[in-house]
């Protein structure tokens, strides 16, 4: 019908997992066979290797609300941060956009695990920051740079026409931003920011070492009183799979929404 | 030609593109109610020129005022005068997550604070004008790009402009297309609306315009009306212009 160019833009950031595609409607698929894979081990060894399993699984869901406590936390404040920074990059405004390419460059230069000591250890020559807000803004103030390069990349994937159209009806630049391009940037946002969200849920395993009792910190404790090491890091790794399998998926199916006015 | 009150005064305004020169010297006076058509080879700078009226275009120098307001005046609001000015582009340019009543809607609720049922009532009356009340609650990637171009100029005239803008608005549709688009371009003018229209439609400068302006490189080289124009050129430039579109 309509002869214009329909853009669709992907864009790909770090390393979360495979998010399903919504149209591989196939019976095999890597997530389904990871899916199922993993709950068939945790139903096996629940049932027939009862002994030290129950008492792990028992043990370990403390540590899996921990890790969402953070990875939502972290996410939510990473996606203001993010924002901004992002807002900042594509500024006219030279200074602003130093601040926030600077703040990119520092922050992608170091590792998070130093990120995490740093604001945990080293700064507490100055000021003692409790363990789970030094996590929460160690995981958002690194996530916050890769957020911030996303929300540019999706901001300048959005066609210049349409902010030209909305500044002849009188918006302002703030007024477009917010109430035509990011509307429209989000849908393509919204993957690499699911993406995010679950390498972040991964990544929440090094605040381990700060004495937050999240999912890895509770095995740990286990195993070193039980010295069961394989059984509690099994367990500890079947779960880890099996809640970003299924974040993966609702990813898939909320890009699946969001892409539907686009369709004829 | 000139008169006491135009609406729109463009006067002696440059513009360059690097070391391009996009605007050179141009003057141009529009009155309330006149039908301006620019035509001119592409490159001339008559899209330009339409741009630097509601400033999606800064000027190097000149004036450009528009209803008394001087475009370059720190005191003047550049968005309160663009709410006056309906832009209609060759790509439409309607908003992709908004349906067609939708698109016609935000602006007026937004900036003017019309009432959302009284939005949507004037909405659909501007999408019958257009002939596509029934595709109001279409996403623009459902329409063809007829209806998409009725819509955005039902979407410019939602917030009862004083001047409207065409900037080629048929150069990006299919040919059995155009017809409908221009056929409402027509309805609009005879209402009395003010029209600065940039086109290659010569059968609608034709009939429409009360003055044609040929631009090349960025000047204004004849104005006139479109009988002198079409049946009396003088500039030797639009002669051989007129000659290969014609």
């Amino acid at each position: 019908m309509a002869d214009h160019k329909v853009k669709t833009v992907k864009i790909d950031v770090g390393d979360g997992a495979a998010i399903p595609t919504p149209k591989d409607k196939g019976l095999v698929s890597a997530w389904r066979i990871s899916l199922v894979g993993a709950l068939a081990a945790l139903a096996y060894l629940l049932i027939f290797h009862s002994d030290p399993y129950w008492e792990i699984i028992k043990f370990l869901p403390d540590g899996v609300l921990v890790t969402f406590e953070v990875t939502i936390s972290s996410i939510s404040l990473a996606i203001v941060i993010g924002l901004f920074t992002g807002l900042g990059r594509i500024s006219q405004n030279r200074i602003i956009n130093l601040v926030a390419s600077t703040y990119v460059e520092v922050v992608r230069g170091i590792p998070l695990l130093v990120q995490l000591f740093y604001i945990y250890y080293a700064l507490a020559k100055f000021v003692q920051v409790p363990a789970m807000l030094a996590a929460i803004l160690a995981m958002s103030f690194c996530y916050g740079a890769y957020m911030g390069e996303v929300f540019r990349a999706g901001i300048e994937s959005v066609d210049n026409g349409q902010t030209e159209a909305s500044l002849s009806l009188g918006f302002n630049r703030r007024q477009t931003m917010f109430y035509v391009i990011l509307p429209q940037a989000w849908r393509t946002i919204l993957p690499p920011v699911g993406n995010e969200f679950i390498a972040l849920l991964k990544d929440t395993s090094l605040v381990s070492i700060l004495a937050v009792a999240d999912l890895l910190r509770r095995g740990r404790e286990f195993a070193s009183t039980t010295f069961d090491y394989f059984e509690t890091y099994t367990m500890v790794a079947l779960l880890y799979l099996l809640i970003t399998l299924v974040l993966s998926k609702l990813v898939s199916i909320m890009e699946e929404r969001l892409g539907q006015y686009d369709q004829r | 030609m000139t008169n006491a009150n135009p609406i729109i005064k463009i006067e002696n305004v440059y513009k360059h593109f690097g070391r391009l020169t996009a605007l050179d010297n141009v003057s141009l006076e529009v009155n309330p109610g006149e039908k301006v058509v620019i035509i001119g080879p592409s490159g001339s700078g008559k899209s330009t020129l339409l741009r630097t009226i509601n400033q999606l275009e800064t000027i190097d120098s000149g004036t450009i005022i528009v209803d008394g307001q001087d475009l370059y005046d720190p005191q003047v609001d550049i968005n309160k005068v663009r709410t006056e000015l309906g832009m209609v582009f060759q790509s439409f340019n309607l908003f992709r997550h908004k349906t067609a009543l939708e698109n016609l809607t935000l602006a007026p609720v937004k900036l003017k604070n019309v009432p959302e049922q009284e939005a949507n009532e004037r909405g659909l009356e501007l999408l019958a004008k257009v002939g596509i009340r029934d595709k109001a609650d279409n996403y623009p990637a459902q329409l063809s790009g007829g209806q998409q171009q009725r819509v955005a100029i039902a979407r410019a005239l939602a917030m009862n402009p004083k001047i409207m803008l065409f900037d080629e608005p048929t150069s990006a549709l299919d040919p059995e297309m155009i017809g409908e688009v221009l056929e409402v371009m027509v309805a609009l003018a005879k209402e009395g609306m003010t029209m600065v229209v940039v086109t290659h439609e010569m059968g609608f400068a034709r009939e429409v315009a009360d003055r044609v302006v040929f631009m090349d490189m960025g000047q204004v080289l004849e104005v006139g009306t479109p009988s002198h124009f079409f049946e009396s050129p003088e500039h030797p430039r639009l002669k051989r212009f007129l000659e290969q579109i014609l």
